[in-house]
């Protein structure tokens, strides 16, 4: 079977080898990594990270589905995972989950048509004092109002096409 | 005005900005790895004696203190010994850890060698949340700064004395700021909880001696090692809690964010009122959750008491990670309360029957209530589930669980008993987005 992840990702688990001592303690780092160049987690991908690693392909999904940053469906270009938790509640976090449905027409969990945004509900970012907080794909916004994310879903849709 | 007091020392916030994270600004500004070089010609023992001095208590959220802990290591032990890090910093409400990483990396990292040195281990891993990858970066690079400039890797400072240490990121798992469960998620696994004993100490990471500390706990150490733990100890302001600490305070205030203050110097109307500067909208305080999500609730006329571990203990709710969180008189608690443990059965781990099953359970009751289709003895029927959760699970989960829901249904049984009576329901809204909506008289559920 041809492989799906890069010599890139091979390389970064080379490095990563003699920092731990044993293999499967590199299985989230992988999965990580793995996630960053294909954006989710194919079952090819966690057969080729089990080969590598010398564990069953079931193991890697064991481990897999039990962390949810790990994405074992495909997502949108634009992942979206709104933190509803207490701070983020408190400050009005489900208002702006509201306009995200409406503004793209999907409810949480889903994915728009087009494959650009998925929206998700998020637990506890650890950006309460900034909150409404969310993860739009890797990286955090916080201080979210409906104005806000209005306007963020505006620049990410022009980009989208 | 409201805002970071000035009158007492602090060691952290004054470094709270972006130039503090270079080595060349720790050096300079902050008697950087001078600790480290201090604590090379002291004996692990006696680090442990100014540890212990220093009464400095875990700032995770159990508050044992570190000296001891760290005693706890068989030094006859031939096996690797491990240094880790608890930065997953999961429990709601908690954003301390992230100030530090970003701003202050290398004060950790002097603070894991000092540890590391302690305890006989050449191993420290960083377990960071996973949605923290801006800080993870900033770690990786500030770990390759002090590499470059031998504050890491062989022979440090001449020392003899060899430590590595690698940011590993979770994934996205409340039950990972568990210790046992981390170090099970640092191994390649589920991050289920271990049973215990043993403890992390005798058989942790890898099967080897370990300790594990939160990320303000290791960064308080270069300061001690400097100055001393009794320096330290009377920066806190009770006899067995040491050093200032870092409240992360959120919710319906004015000034939300990260606060150092003495420990137990404080009462949590000060906090709220006079340093984040009172309530949002000028709006009247219903309650106050004092220590992260998991903390028994605190109504509005509890609240002129120390946060500090045994004060919010004697009143029968915890300081935990010292993360604040402050409600005021719009909002539902039964729609609180349904979120808070809508979150807590997600995150069950699933091990232990009580906190799987009770969790869900618990869920299923409160939203039941919400919904218009409540009865009386559901109330009795959730304090009973929660003395079924309370100490019988492996880990903490369950308790963290239990404790807000019997907390919410005793100190705010009205607003639960007027879901019961029809008198409020919340409108047709899928479960979960328990935030508002709710209605009052004759609404017909949807």
């Amino acid at each position: 079977m041809a492989k799906i992840l890069s010599e890139k990702f091979y390389t970064a688990m080379k490095r990563l080898e003699p920092r731990y001592p044993t293999k499967v303690a590199l299985l989230l780092p992988a999965l990580h990594a793995a996630q960053d160049e294909l954006t989710w987690l194919p079952p090819e991908a966690m057969q080729e990270i089990g080969e590598y690693i010398g564990i069953h392909p079931a193991q890697v999904k064991e481990v897999a589905s039990f962390y949810t940053m790990y994405n074992l469906k495909p997502v949108g270009k634009y992942h979206l995972k709104v933190c509803t938790n207490v701070a983020c509640c408190l400050r009005g976090a489900y208002d702006v989950v509201e306009h995200c449905e409406k503004k793209l027409g999907i409810k949480v969990g889903q994915t728009t048509p087009d494959k650009q945004f998925t929206l998700h509900e998020e637990e506890c970012l650890g950006a309460c004092g900034t909150a409404p907080a969310m993860m739009l794909n890797n990286d955090y916004v916080e201080n979210l109002d409906i104005r806000k994310m209005d306007e963020i879903l505006n620049r990410l849709s022009a980009n989208a096409k | 005005m409201a805002g970071q007091p000035k009158d007492f020392e602090t060691l952290y916030v004054q470094h709270f900005h972006e130039e503090a994270r270079a080595l060349a600004y720790y050096q300079a500004k902050m008697e950087g790895y001078t600790a480290l070089k201090k604590a090379f010609g002291m004996t692990a023992d006696a680090i442990i004696d100014e540890m212990k001095k220093s009464n400095l208590r875990g700032r995770g959220g159990a508050g044992f203190p570190t000296g001891m802990k760290w005693g706890f290591i068989p030094k006859q032990s031939t096996k690797e010994k491990y240094l880790v890090c608890n930065a997953d910093e999961s429990e709601p409400g908690t954003f301390k850890d992230r100030d530090i990483m970003r701003y202050t990396p290398h004060l950790l990292i002097e603070g894991m060698v000092i540890g590391g040195f302690v305890i006989g281990a050449h191993h420290g891993y960083i377990y960071i949340r996973g949605e923290y990858t801006r800080e993870a970066k900033l770690l990786d690079a500030a770990i390759d700064e002090a590499y470059a400039a031998g504050f890491l890797g062989k022979n440090i400072l001449g020392s003899g004395f060899d430590f590595d240490l690698t940011v590993h990121r979770g994934a996205g798992a409340y039950i990972c700021g568990e210790e046992t469960g981390l170090l099970n998620s640092l191994e390649g696994k589920r991050g289920e909880p271990r049973v215990k004993p043993p403890f992390p100490a005798q058989a942790g990471a890898f099967g080897g001696p370990t300790i594990v500390n939160n990320v303000e706990t290791l960064t308080d150490v270069p300061f001690i090692i400097n100055r001393g733990g009794e320096w330290f100890s009377k920066l806190g302001k009770l006899e067995k809690s040491g050093g200032t600490r870092l409240f992360s305070v959120s919710g319906h205030v004015n000034k939300p964010g990260v606060y150092e203050l003495p420990s137990g110097a404080y009462t949590l109307r000060q906090i709220v009122y006079d340093v984040c500067g009172g309530v949002l909208d000028g709006k009247k305080l219903k309650a106050v959750i004092p220590g992260g999500s998991s903390a028994p609730v605190l109504t509005a006329d509890e609240i002129d008491v120390i946060a500090d571990i045994e004060p919010i203990m004697k009143i029968g709710s915890m300081l935990g990670s010292a993360a604040i969180m402050v409600i005021h008189e719009d909002q539902c608690m039964v729609q609180l309360i349904e979120r808070i443990t809508k979150f807590y059965a997600h995150e069950s781990c699933g091990q232990c029957t009580p906190c799987r099953e009770g969790c869900r359970w618990m869920e299923d009751i409160i939203q039941r209530i919400l919904h218009g289709k409540g009865k009386m003895e559901d109330l009795d029927l959730l304090l009973d589930i929660t003395n079924n959760i309370n100490g019988k699970t492996l880990c903490a989960l369950g308790d963290a669980a239990a404790g807000p829901v019997a907390s919410f249904v005793k100190k705010f049984r009205p607003e639960f008993e007027a879901y019961i009576r029809g008198e409020k329901r919340l409108a047709g809204h899928a479960p979960g987005h328990g935030g508002k909506h709710a209605e009052g008289h004759g609404e017909q559920h949807g």
